[in-house]
């Protein structure tokens, strides 16, 4: 079996909203892609937008790197609202 | 990798488990809950795909218009499924040509129900209302699944399932109402559909290993058994309605239990279909390749369009 590349689709289910990760297919080119993930996730008109990405080209931060790499947020509360001291009843 | 480091990454999953929130594609996993997973996914998907023949084969013949548009429509929906579900799969790192190759050498395993005939219209009926209304039990369970891409595709599979199950119920009702002709034809339908259903949900929990260590990974939130009884509970009352009878000289409802109690399943009737000697085993599988073979071509040429496409782009830019 010949196999086509992985694309990684995204649809806006409405105006207004981000696009969101639904799925994945495979496909020759971007355009067979946009078709076959039309016909695979809006068969009820769940979007309005779709984009497709080539799974091949996506970064992603890997699980075994978390810990240092997101640990610089880890410390800094100051960028809470919580964090600050305010009168309650003037409603900051 | 370090002893200290494996049981920092068991100790880390055990507490996602534990807090009841999803395992995602990149993270670290015990190797038995990947192959697992891709077992329980593959062949999911594998029922979706192979689903489709069983009621692919009344498509042109079904009776009005109306009817014809509703079981394309489902069919396609299966066919989704399918690869919904494989592409949750190929997020635990198996290949999606591993998988076909799997499945058209015989090699994976699908539901057995559909190793069933079609013979009349009223089985695209009771299709719909036994064997969509079983996976529904089922999938809406596996909406808690603990893999992410799991229970995502359920989710979706879920809202797509409910006008499946009540498409059939419709045929089933109609057939009921009609001439006696029909409504033998439905009861017919059901006395051949009801038992294989029951057995979509597998094995009794005493007799499944497999599934306890299942149910401690949430990959499976409820038993077998479990499933199996709610889906009798809600039916019979369904068949009740229909004025249908369901074929178990045993049904009786437990009061105390607050569940109806139903007869022995015949188990080796499961395992003889199970292991190739169902009516449609071969049938099937032929199906399977002869639409991978015929569709080869398409394949090989959007691959030739794409590299000349590619070629003439940098060809122009040079
Ligand atoms: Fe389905
Ligand atoms: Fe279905």
């Amino acid at each position: 079996m010949n196999l086509l590349p992985l694309w990684e689709v995204f649809i806006r289910t409405r105006r207004g909203l981000d696009h969101k990760h639904i799925g994945s297919l495979h496909a020759a080119d971007g355009a067979q892609a946009l078709q076959a993930a039309r016909d695979t996730y809006t068969r009820r008109q769940e979007g309005v937008s779709i984009w497709v990405v080539e799974a091949s080209k996506i970064h992603a931060s890997q699980f075994e790197d978390n810990a240092s790499f997101f640990e610089p947020a880890e410390d800094k509360v100051y960028r809470h609202p919580t964090f600050y001291d305010v009168p309650d009843e003037l409603n900051l | 990798m370090d002893q200290n480091s494996v049981s920092n990454d068991q100790a880390r999953f055990d507490q996602i488990i534990d807090a009841e929130e999803k395992i995602e594609p990149r993270d670290w996993m015990p190797e038995k809950y990947r192959l697992n997973l891709i077992r329980q996914i593959s062949q999911h998907a594998h029922s979706e795909v192979v689903g489709q023949l069983p009621e692919g084969n009344w498509i042109g013949r079904a009776p009005t218009l109306r009817r014809k548009a509703t079981l394309l429509a489902k069919v396609q929906d299966e066919a989704g499924h399918g690869l919904y579900l494989y592409s949750a799969a190929e997020t635990l790192g198996e290949s999606r040509e591993k998988m076909m190759d799997d499945l058209l050498s015989g090699k994976a395993k699908y539901a057995t129900i559909f190793n069933y005939p079609t013979l009349t219209w009223a089985d695209v009926g009771a299709i719909g209302w036994l064997v969509d209304g079983a996976a529904i039990v089922n999938q809406i369970s596996l909406c808690q699944t603990s893999y992410g891409p799991y229970a995502r595709a359920m989710v979706r599979i879920c809202k797509e399932e409910s006008f499946h199950m009540r498409q059939g119920f419709e045929i089933m009702q109609v057939l009921s109402n009609g001439s006696h002709a029909q409504k033998s034809m439905a009861q017919d339908a059901l006395n051949r559909w009801w038992w294989p259903t029951l057995m979509m949900f597998g094995p009794h929990d005493s007799d499944s290993a497999h599934s306890q260590q299942s149910m401690k990974w949430k990959i499976k939130r409820q038993s077998n058994d479990e499933l199996r009884q709610k889906f009798v509970d809600q039916t019979v009352e369904q068949a009740k309605h229909l004025g249908l009878t369901i074929p178990d000289e045993d049904l009786k409802w437990n009061s105390e239990r607050s569940h109806y109690e139903f007869g022995a399943i015949d188990w080796d009737e499961f395992q003889r279909v199970v292991k190739g000697g169902g009516l449609c085993n071969r049938g099937r599988l032929h199906a399977r390749r002869r639409a991978d073979e015929e569709g080869g071509w398409v394949r090989d040429a959007l691959i030739a369009y794409e590299e000349k496409r590619c070629k003439k782009d940098t060809g122009e830019a040079a």
